[in-house]
């Protein structure tokens, strides 16, 4: 039934029932430029699946073919067991969607959005009003209000009410937090998890890579192609570089300084220090801090650090 | 369906602009037309070649002149000036008394005068003509009163440069075809392009809606206001211009609503092949406007072009329309006569409806 090369820890549930997504060697290409490139994964039913990556990763490609709005060029892929390209009249009926782009119609209201596409899925807004409870009872009290007037949050929100109305089983979500306030941002992805609960899968992406801790297994992608799969814990497992926090007072130059020495692995701003990792297995605090000064650095703070998800992107991009 | 249905009311409604185009631009469109065909004539610079110069030819000239519709520009010597002052422009009519014109009326009762007009602009042209036979009528009733016998004024008319002035009266017909054509189809192109620029059609794509639900969906909006403002034109036509339909009129709007379905399909057909709202737009305007305007028969009459723009015309549905339209109104006959035009647009239907099925994406590429 898993006929895919990546290994992950076993969670129960996948014991218990086939895949929600299963993806094989999927690529895409538009003319010269390759979106995905021989990609595969599996989605557990139930799960919260993340896809991390920047800008141009192919997480909106890998999400409109999962879909069916996009047909592969090589690969295969199925959503609950339909194929995304032969059975997709049947994949459509099934799934909630949420482009990365906001899709509603801005010329019509809160309410009238709803009960459009609640109509589009032949059912009601009392019908599955349970699902959505919780989501559309903040954004209520503007019903009356046109879609286009509504703040960043609260259209999230809406498309998200939308892509739930007729009760689907897997929801597909294109970087829903994007452009999103930071407190809002919380609030959904605590509505996510309260999703999880009705057992509706979930895919999302998502170029924040503190949002990955919030997944139950993410894959961290880069230029069409999947660096890993794994748990966030595992992923963060996987780094074991040590880590440095260094802060000077020339930050312009800092990463500059850090490349050049012999010992850099790696250096990058991260926030508003700068992430060192050595060639050698140890951190050796004291030869940076002589060497810095060489280079006429003042102020110098290193603080070993344990790793975050980004930072083992960062690590897996330098290996890349 | 229904949902999609007053969906696609409430953009409509909720549009300043597709308000002003769908209701003000047929009012507007029609009283420019009708008004810029005016039918009055004031101070209209004509010319006189008098080659009797007695009094009978005179009086007559001087009635003319006296009148407030023309304006004596010069007195020609001889009928070498006639194409002189045309060609510069000076007049639009040139009249020409015959030799011995009294002496003629009295001995022969009967005498003769030629109008020349310059056709180059139709209306204006016929108009002047009527004006002048007018009042040339009006003066030899007045003569037969006066001398109690019967004298009669033979008048010869010749059109320059537009000899068999097609193309009067018929804005009207003219109008419903352009604005049905630019209601429907391009609103219709427009508003499935917008959905496709603001990634709506994304999410109409990922759900259950079959494409034809999604096609009628924005089609019949449209079909029903598209009606509304062929009634609108046909009562402002009848109300303000006093132009009535001399045909059946329900003949009429059953045609009108099957030349709706056509721009409608045809509209579809351009929403297929364009991905914003400004290439539908762009696509709408020169695929459709110009060709209505230019090569329907509207404005420049079909017979005076060269073959092969003719032949191009053969392939506007306007045309067809047009003719149709023209043919119930101002003649007023009836299906019998209007069958070949009626399959003409028919398969034209068909063939938009086909090639917009072929056409319509269930995906994004």
């Amino acid at each position: 039934m898993l006929v895919t090369g990546i290994q992950y820890p076993v969670s129960s549930i996948s014991l218990m029932s086939t895949p929600s997504v299963i993806i094989k060697n999927l690529s895409k290409s538009y003319g010269k430029v390759e979106a995905i490139s021989d990609i595969s994964l599996t989605v557990d039913k139930g799960e919260i699946f993340g896809c991390i990556g920047p800008d141009g990763a192919g997480k909106t490609t890998l999400f409109r073919i999962l879909v069916t709005l996009l047909v592969p060029d090589n690969g295969s892929a199925s959503v609950e067991g339909y194929d995304v390209v032969s059975d997709f009249k049947k994949i459509r009926k099934i799934v909630g969607y949420m482009p990365g782009r906001f899709s509603l119609y801005q010329d019509l209201s809160v309410e009238e959005n709803l009960k459009f596409f609640a109509s589009s899925f032949k059912t009601t807004i009392e019908e599955n009003y349970y699902l959505i409870e919780d989501i559309y009872k903040q954004i209520e009290p503007f019903k009356k209000r046109l879609a286009g007037k509504l703040s960043g949050g609260m259209k999230q929100k809406l498309a998200l009410s939308c892509a739930l109305i007729h009760k689907p089983e897997i929801l597909f979500l294109d970087e829903p937090t994007t452009g999103v306030d930071a407190v809002s941002r919380k609030e959904f992805w605590d509505m996510l998890k309260r999703l999880k609960e009705w057992g509706i899968t979930i895919m999302v992406s998502t170029p924040y890579m503190d949002e990955a801790a919030l997944c139950d297994r993410v894959a961290l992608m880069q230029d069409g192609e999947i660096m890993s799969i794994n748990t966030p814990a595992g992923i963060i497992n996987a780094h074991k570089k040590p880590l440095a926090s260094v802060r000077t007072n020339n930050m312009f130059k800092l990463v500059e300084d850090l490349l050049s020495m012999n010992d850099c692995h790696s250096a990058y701003r991260f926030g508003a220090s700068v992430h060192f990792t050595p060639k050698s297995d140890q951190l050796k605090t004291e030869v940076l801090l002589q060497n810095l000064r060489k280079l006429g650095h003042n102020d110098i703070e290193v603080a070993p650090i344990s790793p975050e998800i980004e930072d083992c992107f960062m690590e897996l991009m330098t290996i890349a | 369906m229904k949902g999609f249905i007053i969906k696609e009311f409430y953009h409509i409604f909720r549009d300043v602009r597709t308000m002003v185009i769908l209701f003000g631009m047929p009012v507007v469109q029609v009283l420019i037309f009708g008004f810029a065909i005016s039918t009055e004539i004031k101070d209209a610079e004509i010319a006189i070649l008098d080659y009797s110069r007695d009094n009978m030819s005179l009086e007559l000239s001087n009635k003319i002149i006296s009148s407030d519709y023309f304006i004596l520009s010069e007195n020609l010597e001889d009928e070498s000036q006639i194409e002189k002052v045309f060609q510069a422009g000076k007049v639009k009519e040139v009249i020409i008394f015959g030799d011995h014109f009294a002496r003629n009326l009295e001995k022969e009762q009967s005498a003769s005068i030629q109008i020349i007009a310059d056709a180059s602009d139709p209306n204006t042209a016929n108009l002047l003509v009527n004006y002048t036979t007018g009042i040339i009528r009006n003066y030899m009733a007045e003569k037969m009163g006066e001398q109690g016998m019967p004298i009669e004024i033979k008048t010869e008319y010749k059109m320059l440069f537009n000899p068999e002035l097609k193309s009067v009266f018929m804005f009207i017909p003219g109008t419903i075809t352009v604005l049905l054509m630019l209601v429907s189809a391009m609103m219709t192109s427009i508003s499935i392009a917008r959905e496709k620029e603001l990634g709506t059609m994304e999410v109409l794509l990922v759900s259950p809606l079959k494409p034809i639900q999604i096609v009628l969906g924005k089609v019949i909006p449209y079909v029903v206001l598209s009606f509304v403002n062929a009634i609108t034109i046909l009562l402002l036509a009848f109300f303000v211009f006093g132009m009535p339909v001399q045909g059946s009129v329900i003949l009429l709007l059953a045609e009108s609503l099957l030349f709706i379905i056509m721009a409608l399909a045809l509209g579809i057909f351009i929403s297929t092949v364009s991905n914003s709202q400004q290439t539908a737009m762009m696509l709408s305007m020169f695929a459709l406007m110009l060709p209505t305007i230019l090569l329907s028969g509207f404005i420049f009459p079909i017979e005076n072009m060269p073959e092969v723009l003719q032949w191009l015309c053969n392939l506007m549905p306007t045309k067809w329309f047009i003719i149709i339209v023209k043919d119930i109104m101002l003649k007023g006959v009836g299906l019998a006569h209007i069958w070949q035009e009626t399959l003409i647009i028919i398969g034209m239907t068909i063939l938009f409806i086909g090639l917009s099925i072929k056409k319509f994406k269930i995906r994004l590429e």
